[in-house]
């Protein structure tokens, strides 16, 4: 396969569990796809060099910098966004609700990409040490909340979910 | 903030890559996790005819692999799969301490390892450490294969020794010996940046007698990998550890100045950083050689 300049291509892409076939050309950046093909615009863009993280999105499971890859490169690829993690008339995931609990963010544009990379952690944060855990989201710059909240914030999630799963039963 | 528009190949075989670099050459860059590539993309600093995306090659091995006394990887095998590989942790015991310090866990998820080989930047973990273990690489084109020993990968600030038409297929990381202990040092201003200086040592011990060989990041155009005098048990008592690494340090290496950090600040960072290094190796060895 080769792809010319201006040319596109067709790709599938699951995302959030639901299947899109789109036309990209190559050079286009998966996070542009997400927000400008797709329509998901929770996924932010801040540095669009892989320092600050806003734009962290699951890709087959694993957080990865959506700036950092070509839609071309995943074609056939999962992709989850922080639009996957509450369903509409589901209310918030236990990670969203405790960033709120625990006043996780101010502004809140680079709260997706925290979200992003702590739902792979977030069930086994309590036990991570203050050191473990920092360096787990040591790829993510906040420029107003500090990070204590978030630490907190992610540190909490496990607990929500729990005793929300307690209320159901 | 957006790449130039460029051609993309998706090959599907390492025969077509090899075949795609022999007809584009200096035209084209490879393609493989590209966490360092996008950025210069994305910034324009680079904007290549031809992109050949690796990612789609057929049976590439996802994890490192052993092989004749070396742990292999193959050119798609991410990071952060050598950061979780057991194989990597019981036999390049150095490879697995520093694989923490290379970017963050969502770069890792991505880059690849023989990816940061080929970058060679001078400030990266990886080239430096391959480095001073003595490792290698296999670089591969239409015409054959070649296999270049570490201290000969590294030309110049990003710039390889590969032919035009060549490109990597493996990198090697010998399998530590019984005798040998090794640290790894770096000091940055946020977990998983580029550090302002690191250094990697390998400590072999003989008798009464240790060897260490320093490799430094960030402290001149490549890799700087140099041996100490031997040290004799004496030493670890003394300040003769620090004098050692602070004659090196003098000699050999090359900082400059920028946003981050003074050459004065630089050359500090690199006495402290190796001298830690050196005696946390030199420990490791004399465990090693107690055990065995």
């Amino acid at each position: 396969m080769a792809l010319n300049p201006g040319e596109s291509a067709r790709i599938e892409l699951t995302v959030n569990g639901i299947a899109h076939q789109i036309d990209v050309e190559a050079r286009w950046l998966l996070s542009d796809v997400l927000r400008h093909t797709i329509g998901l615009t929770g996924t932010h863009v801040g540095c669009e060099h892989g320092v600050c993280g806003c734009c962290t999105v699951l890709i087959d499971g694993e957080p990865a910098r959506s700036c950092l890859t070509f839609a071309v490169q995943t074609d056939g690829a999962a992709i989850t966004t922080v639009e996957g993690l509450a369903a509409s008339d589901d209310g918030l995931h236990p990670l969203q609700e405790s960033f709120r609990m625990h006043h996780g963010l101010q502004c809140g544009y680079c709260t997706p990409g925290f979200l992003m990379t702590a739902l792979p952690i977030y069930e086994r944060a309590p036990e991570m040490s203050d050191e473990e855990l920092r360096k787990a989201i040591s790829g993510q710059l906040c420029r107003c909340t500090g990070y204590a909240g978030i630490l907190s914030a992610i540190r909490g999630a496990a607990e929500i979910e729990r005793s929300r799963k307690g209320a159901e039963s | 903030m957006k790449p130039a528009p460029f051609t993309y190949h998706r090959p599907e075989t390492r025969g077509e890559v090899d075949a795609l670099l022999a007809e584009l050459g200096s035209e084209a860059k490879i393609l493989a996790g590209g966490q360092s590539l996008i950025p210069i993309l994305n910034m324009r600093l680079s904007s290549p005819a031809h992109l050949i995306d690796l990612n789609h090659l057929h049976d590439e091995t996802a994890g490192p692999a052993l092989d004749d006394g070396h742990v292999t990887v193959g050119p798609l095998v991410r990071q952060s799969s050598v950061e979780r590989s057991e194989l990597v942790t019981e036999r390049v015991p150095l490879l697995a301490e520093t694989m923490d310090f290379v970017a963050h866990p969502a770069i890792r998820n991505r880059g690849t390892v023989v990816g940061s080989i080929a970058h060679a930047d001078p400030a990266a973990e990886l080239p430096a450490v391959l480095a001073v273990l003595r490792g290698e690489v296999v670089a591969r084109s239409a015409t054959g294969r070649r296999t270049i020993p570490a201290g000969e990968c590294f030309r110049g600030p990003l710039e390889n020794s590969l032919e035009d038409t060549e490109w990597l297929e493996e990198v090697r990381w010998p399998v530590a010996a019984a005798d040998q202990g090794f640290a790894f040092e770096e000091f940055a201003r946020r977990s998983g940046d580029y550090a302002l200086c690191g250094v990697a040592a390998r400590a072999e011990r003989a008798g009464d007698t240790t060897t260490v060989a320093l490799g430094y990041l960030g402290m001149g155009d490549v890799p700087v990998c140099t041996e100490l005098p031997p040290l004799g048990a004496s030493a670890f008592e003394t300040d003769e550890v620090e004098d050692a690494v602070a004659r090196v340090v003098e000699g050999q290496l090359d900082p400059v100045d920028d946003i981050h950090a003074t050459v004065a600040f630089r050359t500090h960072l690199a006495r402290r950083l190796g001298a830690t290094a050196v005696r946390r190796a030199a420990a490791k060895a004399d465990t090693a050689g107690q055990d065995s």
